[in-house]
């Protein structure tokens, strides 16, 4: 396997892409409006505290801006006919996932990180474990960038069509994840339902890395989340594969 | 015999139930310009995105330059340049932005590109337009720096699916003395094209494919030689001449075109020299006379089943 052209082609997929799509509308309505919304919307008004709400606030928010570029890429692409070109380069389906991955995963570190050295800074919230925080918005921010990667697989070259999609997946995600009701405070159905879903995982490394404990180990969280980014990515890589002709 | 810059062998593609290329092999030899015939729907753009690592066939191989493009496609696709038919570039960018991110692709340093792309952009007749976004660019300039992006890392074997569809005279001109250069320089050019005069006259052999199976692979001069029974004598007068006036029995068919009427025939010898004695004749002034071989899209039509 040629490493270097893997590593070479993926770069250069991820500068295009953060080239062209960080600023279309689509990522700056999905990836930063929307988490913003979200959170006054629960937060204002409601006298609830940061130390508890922060945790979901950042995970909700690593989650948006993450999975809000993939979408966008590939039906755009295919949209304005360069997909077909950019599968002549020498690059593979997998090196052009792997470059949407990347370029979501980046813009997701990129505005989460600005948030937590503004809350950290400016609001003065301790951290017990900062060293989590750090692998924790890295591992989401992978992972949820997968998601994106999926979201765009459909044989679509309409980007509206896809942004809905990606919202009608992402949005009742969010519910059910702790974000809104702390996970500690969740019992039953609603646990069971948390469970099955990738961002509780996030919110609860988030919880640990602020108060220093979870309901799950934080070990577990972390391996969910790989387990979840190597899935998402490998059913990515079957459904545009097998749309690879359409709307080329 | 020279060895092969692009060998497709025994290539299938389906789609469902539609078979679009059907157990196809070509081998283009290195340095030769290879024209690609077909009808729409034929299967060219198919074949193409075969060739070219963009589709996996669903059987069959495709080496370019001898490497195996399935099991090596990133090294395959380093000797390639392409340009899909309705492909365009990233409209976002400008010129320069664009061939900059493709020499990005095919691994130039900084100042290789640098150096490639001052030469390309006056070449390609846009230093106007170098730092404008490419969304602005009429269809032909656009054109123009997709060649562009094909060209940049000087392939050793370069893929045009329609280059010259749709695009003003002076674009399409640029994009001929272009691809005639390259050839010059070594660089094998496969060229899938309608305009069968463009084929003809530029390409050193031809494949015509029909309902996705290749029907005739030959030069174009040998492909015309197999259809000797259709040359003809074009000829103009000038002025109109009367019904039946060039009615011969070794005329098989007569059709008017414009001022012109073209006479079929097996034997055109004998008939420019009737036309010419009946003119005499008649005190009538011939403006144009030309004998004609069968032309490669008559081959083309009788090929591929037309009327």
């Amino acid at each position: 396997m040629d490493i270097s052209g893997l590593l070479s082609g993926v770069a250069v997929i991820a500068e295009k892409n953060i080239r062209i799509y960080y600023n279309k509308p689509p990522v700056f309505i999905f990836g930063l409006l929307f988490p913003l919304f979200l959170f006054i919307a629960f937060y204002i008004g409601r006298s609830m505290d940061m130390q508890t709400f922060l945790p979901g606030f950042l995970a909700m928010t690593l989650f948006f801006t993450a999975s809000s570029v993939g979408p966008l890429i590939t039906p755009w692409e295919k949209r304005d006919r360069t997909f077909e070109r950019l599968l002549s380069y020498p690059v593979t389906l997998e090196i052009i996932l792997l470059g949407d991955t990347v370029a979501g995963a980046l813009f997701g570190l990129i505005i989460t990180a600005i948030i937590i050295a503004g809350t950290v800074i400016l609001l003065k919230v301790s951290v017990a474990v900062p060293l989590v925080w750090c692998v924790a918005t890295l591992l989401g921010a992978i992972t949820f960038a997968s998601l994106g990667a999926l979201l765009a697989s459909p044989a679509s070259e309409t980007p509206s069509n896809i942004m809905m999609l990606s919202s009608l997946v992402r949005f009742p995600l969010i519910f059910i994840s702790g974000i809104f009701v702390p996970l500690s405070s969740l019992g039953g159905v609603g646990l069971y339902l948390a469970t099955l879903s990738p961002l509780t995982y996030l919110v609860d490394i988030f919880s640990f890395g602020m108060h220093g404990y979870s309901v799950f180990n934080p070990v577990t969280d972390c391996i969910v989340l790989l387990a979840w980014t190597v899935a998402l990515l490998v059913v990515s890589r079957t459904v545009q594969r097998r749309n690879l002709t359409k709307g080329l | 015999m020279s060895s092969a810059a692009i060998r497709g062998d025994a290539l299938t593609k389906r789609f469902n139930s539609f078979l679009a290329v059907n157990d196809i092999s070509i081998a283009v030899n290195e340095g030769e310009f290879f024209g690609f015939l077909g009808p729409n729907g034929a299967g060219k753009t198919t074949t193409i995105r075969l060739l070219t690592g963009i589709l996996p066939p669903d059987s069959g191989s495709v080496e370019i330059a001898g490497i195996n493009l399935s099991s090596h496609p990133l090294m395959a696709k380093m000797l390639m340049g392409v340009i899909p038919e309705h492909s365009t570039i990233y409209g976002d960018l400008t010129p320069v932005q664009n061939l900059n991110l493709v020499g990005k692709f095919y691994r130039m340093g900084a100042r290789e590109r640098d150096e490639r792309i001052q030469e390309l952009i006056p070449r390609l007749g846009l230093s106007e337009h170098r730092d404008r976004q490419v969304r602005v660019f009429s269809k032909g300039m656009k054109q123009r720096i997709s060649i562009g992006c094909a060209i940049l890392h000087r392939p050793r074997v370069l893929f045009l699916d329609e280059p010259t569809e749709g695009l003003d005279v002076q674009s399409r001109r640029l994009i001929v003395d272009i691809m005639r250069e390259l050839q010059a320089e070594g660089t094998t050019i496969f060229l899938t094209t309608h305009n069968i005069e463009e084929a003809s006259t530029l390409c050193q052999r031809v494949a015509i494919i029909n309902r996705g199976s290749l029907v005739a692979v030959e030069r174009p001069e040998v492909l015309k030689q197999t259809f000797e029974t259709s040359k003809s004598v074009r000829v103009s007068f000038s002025r109109d001449v009367p019904a039946g006036f060039l009615e011969n029995e070794d005329v098989s068919r007569i059709t008017e075109t414009g001022d012109k009427f073209i006479l079929y025939t097996a034997n055109p010898d004998a008939v420019v020299k009737e036309v010419v004695r009946r003119a005499d004749r008649e005190g009538l002034t011939i403006t144009s006379l030309q004998i004609s071989g069968p032309s490669l899209e008559e081959v083309f039509v009788h090929l591929t089943g037309g009327n």
